[in-house]
C-alpha cells in the first residue's frame, strides 16, 4: 500500500480542493467588492469589508439576528431541561411503556418536518402564536426533542448508577444524590447536545419561512434568502457576506462538538 | 473455508443513535424498599411528562391536523372564515386522478433514489480513501468533509447557485475558458440541468457523514483477521465477503436507511434554486408541491399531498425499524 501513497495522496488532495471550495469561494466571494465580482473570478482573497458593512446596515438585520439569537436560545433551554428529564426516566428506572416510549422517539423522529408546513401554519394561526418567537420555539422544541432525548440517554446511561447509589450509602437522598453526582458528570453531555440543538435551531429555514412571514418577525435564514432572491444575483458580495456570517458560527460549534458527541455516542453504546 | 470472527467484527458498531438497543432489560435496582419502589414507579411517567407535551403541542396536534385538513374542502374562502366542509377522500381523489401529482411523485422518488446511491457510492469511496491515507493528509481530507457538512442547507445552496450563476459564476467562467461556449448558460432554466445542480447540493452535503461513518467501521474490523484470513489462502475477495461485507452490512442498512429519509424530503435546496430564476413546473418536489399548494391557497390538497409524503416515510421508517430489530435479535 505504501508504494501508492503518492498517487493517493494527489486523490485525496484532488477532493480537498473540491469538498472544500463552496466554502472558501463563499468567504472569498465575500470580502471582494461587487464591481470586481462582475469581472472575472479572483481566485485568492484580497480584503475589502464594504459587503460586511452593507450587510450589517441592510433592512432587518439586525432585527432578524435578534429573533434568530432569541429563538435558538429558548429552542436550547427548553429541549435540554425536557429532554434530560426524559432521559433519566429511560435510563434509570424500567417501567410499563418505556420500550413504546423509545419506538415512539425513533418514529417521531423521522417525520417529515415539509411535510407539517402547512398543518403548524394553521395551528399556530389558531392560538395566536404566527409571527411569534414562542411559536416558532414551540415548533423548534418539538422537533428537536428527539434527537435530544436520544443522545442524552446515552450520556445519563454512561455514568454508573453505582456513583450515585455509593452517594445515597452514605446519607444523601436519591434526588440529592442525583445532582451532586450524577449532574455534575453529565455536564459535558448536555454542552454536547446543547450545541447540536442550537444548530439545528439556527440553520432552521422551512418552518421559520412559513411561521415568521412579517420582515420585521424573520430570522436570519428567512431574511438571508429574502435578500438573496431580491438581489437576484446583483449583489453576491452582500449575499455572500451574509451567508459567511450564517454559516461561520455554526462551523465553529460543529467542529466543536464532532468529536465530543461522537465520543459520548460510543461510550453510551458499551453500556448498552 | 470458514473465517473466525473477531469479536469487534461482529458487534453491530455504527455510533448511530438509530444503531443501539434501548429494550435490554436493565437489572432491577438492588435494595429499592417497598416505599422507594412506589415513588420509583410513578417518578418516570412524571419526568416523561414535559417531553409528551412538547411533542404534542409541536408536533402530535400539527399531524392531526394536517390529517383534518386533507379531509376537507379549505381554500381562499375558508381562510376568511366560511366553515371548512368535510368532505371525506375527494382531495385524495383529485390529486391520484392528476397526472401532474404522479409526475411529481415519480421525480421526487428518482431525485431521492439517485442521491441515495451517489451519496452511498461517494461516501464509500472516500472512506476507502481516508483508510488509505497518512495521518496529515486524512486530517486535511476530514477537515474537508466537515466543512461541507457543517454548512447549513440554505447557504449551501445559495453558494452554490452563485457558483452555477449565469453571468459571474465560475463554473461557467471556466467552460468557456476551457474552449466550450458556456457564456451566459443558464443551469436552472431546464430540468436536468437544475436537478444536475440540486443534486449536486444534495450529494455534497451527504457524503462526509457516510464516509466518516463508514471508515469508522471500517477501523473496527481487526487487521489481524484479515491477515490471517490471508495466510488460510483466502483470496482478496474472499476476504471482503466473508470478513469486512458481514461487519459494514448493518452501518450500510442504516444509512441507506437514513439518506432514503433524508433525500426524500428534500425542500430547501429545490426551493432556493427555484427561486434563483429556475423553472418551477417541471421541478416540483413532494415537500415543494405541499408547500406551494398551500401557497396558493388550496389547502386541502396541499395537506391531502403531505400525508402522502408522511405516508411513504412512515412507510419506510416501519421496514427500516423492522431489519434493525431483526439484525439485532441474531
Amino acid at each position: 500500500m505504501r508504494r501508492h501513497r503518492g498517487l493517493w495522496n494527489g486523490v485525496a488532495l484532488a477532493v480537498i480542493v473540491v469538498v472544500a471550495f463552496p466554502v472558501y469561494w463563499m468567504v472569498v466571494t465575500s470580502f471582494r467588492p461587487n464591481s470586481e465580482i462582475r469581472s472575472a473570478p479572483q481566485f485568492l482573497p484580497v480584503g475589502t469589508l464594504e459587503n460586511y458593512r452593507a450587510v450589517f446596515e441592510r433592512d432587518n438585520f439586525w432585527s432578524s439576528f435578534g429573533n434568530s439569537l432569541q429563538v435558538t436560545l429558548l429552542t436550547v433551554l427548553f429541549a435540554l431541561a425536557t429532554a434530560f428529564l426524559a432521559a433519566v426516566a429511560v435510563s434509570r428506572f424500567r417501567f410499563r411503556g418505556r420500550v413504546g416510549f423509545l419506538v415512539l422517539i425513533l418514529l417521531v423522529q423521522m417525520v417529515p418536518a415539509e411535510a407539517l408546513m402547512i398543518s403548524v401554519v394553521k395551528t399556530l394561526d389558531g392560538w395566536n402564536l404566527r409571527n411569534s418567537i414562542a411559536g416558532l420555539t414551540i415548533t423548534y422544541v418539538a422537533f428537536v426533542l428527539p434527537f435530544t432525548v436520544w443522545t442524552l440517554r446515552g450520556f445519563v446511561a454512561g455514568v454508573p448508577r453505582e456513583l450515585e447509589e455509593a452517594a445515597m450509602v452514605d446519607g444523601s437522598s436519591r434526588l440529592r444524590a442525583f445532582f451532586t453526582v450524577t449532574l455534575p458528570l453529565v455536564a459535558p453531555g448536555l454542552v454536547a447536545t446543547g450545541i447540536f440543538a442550537f444548530i439545528q435551531a439556527w440553520n432552521e429555514f422551512t418552518f421559520a419561512l412559513v411561521i415568521m412571514d412579517r420582515p420585521d418577525k424573520e430570522t436570519l435564514p428567512v431574511w438571508l434568502q429574502a435578500f438573496n432572491f431580491g438581489a437576484r444575483g446583483t449583489d453576491w458580495g452582500g449575499v455572500m457576506a451574509g451567508s459567511t456570517l450564517i454559516t461561520v458560527p455554526v462551523i465553529v460549534f460543529f467542529l466543536f462538538v464532532h468529536r465530543r458527541v461522537a465520543a459520548g455516542l460510543t461510550a453510551g453504546a458499551v453500556k448498552g | 473455508m470458514s473465517v473466525v470472527m473477531s469479536e469487534e467484527g461482529t458487534a453491530p458498531l455504527p455510533s448511530l443513535p438509530a444503531g443501539r438497543r434501548p429494550w435490554r432489560s436493565r437489572r432491577p435496582r438492588p435494595g429499592a424498599g417497598p416505599g422507594g419502589r412506589r415513588r420509583a414507579g410513578l417518578l418516570p411517567y412524571v419526568l416523561l411528562v414535559p417531553t409528551l407535551v412538547a411533542l404534542g403541542a409541536g408536533l402530535g396536534y400539527p399531524l392531526v391536523r394536517l390529517l383534518v385538513l386533507s379531509t376537507q374542502e379549505y381554500g381562499r374562502r375558508q381562510q376568511f372564515g366560511a366553515p371548512a366542509e368535510f368532505v371525506g377522500t375527494a382531495n385524495f381523489g383529485e390529486i391520484f386522478g392528476s397526472s401532474y401529482f404522479w409526475s411529481v411523485l415519480w421525480r421526487s422518488l428518482l431525485f431521492c433514489g439517485v442521491n441515495v446511491v451517489l451519496t452511498l457510492v461517494l461516501g464509500t469511496l472516500l472512506a476507502l480513501l481516508l483508510e488509505r491515507l497518512g495521518t496529515a493528509m486524512r486530517t486535511a481530507l476530514s477537515v474537508a468533509l466537515l466543512l461541507a457538512w457543517a454548512t447549513p442547507a440554505l447557504t449551501a445552496t445559495i453558494v452554490w447557485q452563485w457558483i452555477f450563476d449565469a453571468r459571474y459564476g465560475v463554473v461557467n467562467w471556466l467552460l468557456t475558458r476551457v474552449g466550450a461556449d458556456y457564456e451566459g448558460h443558464s443551469w436552472l432554466s431546464s430540468q436536468l440541468s437544475f436537478f444536475f445542480v440540486a443534486t449536486l447540493v444534495v450529494v455534497w452535503m451527504g457524503v462526509p457523514f457516510v464516509a466518516f461513518t463508514v471508515y469508522a467501521g471500517m477501523t473496527q474490523i481487526s487487521p489481524e483477521v484479515l491477515e490471517a484470513a490471508a495466510i488460510d489462502g483466502a483470496s482478496a475477495r474472499d476476504r471482503f465477503r466473508d470478513v469486512t461485507w458481514p461487519a459494514l452490512k448493518p452501518i450500510f442498512v442504516v444509512l441507506a436507511a437514513l439518506s432514503t429519509l433524508w433525500d426524500l424530503r428534500v425542500f430547501t435546496q429545490v426551493f432556493v434554486l427555484q427561486q434563483a430564476g429556475g423553472i418551477v413546473r417541471e421541478t416540483n418536489t413532494l415537500g415543494v408541491y405541499a408547500f406551494r399548494q398551500g401557497g396558493s391557497g388550496n389547502y386541502g390538497l396541499g395537506a391531502a399531498v403531505a400525508v402522502v409524503m408522511v405516508a411513504i416515510t412512515l412507510l419506510l421508517t416501519l421496514v427500516h425499524l423492522r431489519t434493525m430489530f431483526r439484525q439485532e435479535e441474531v
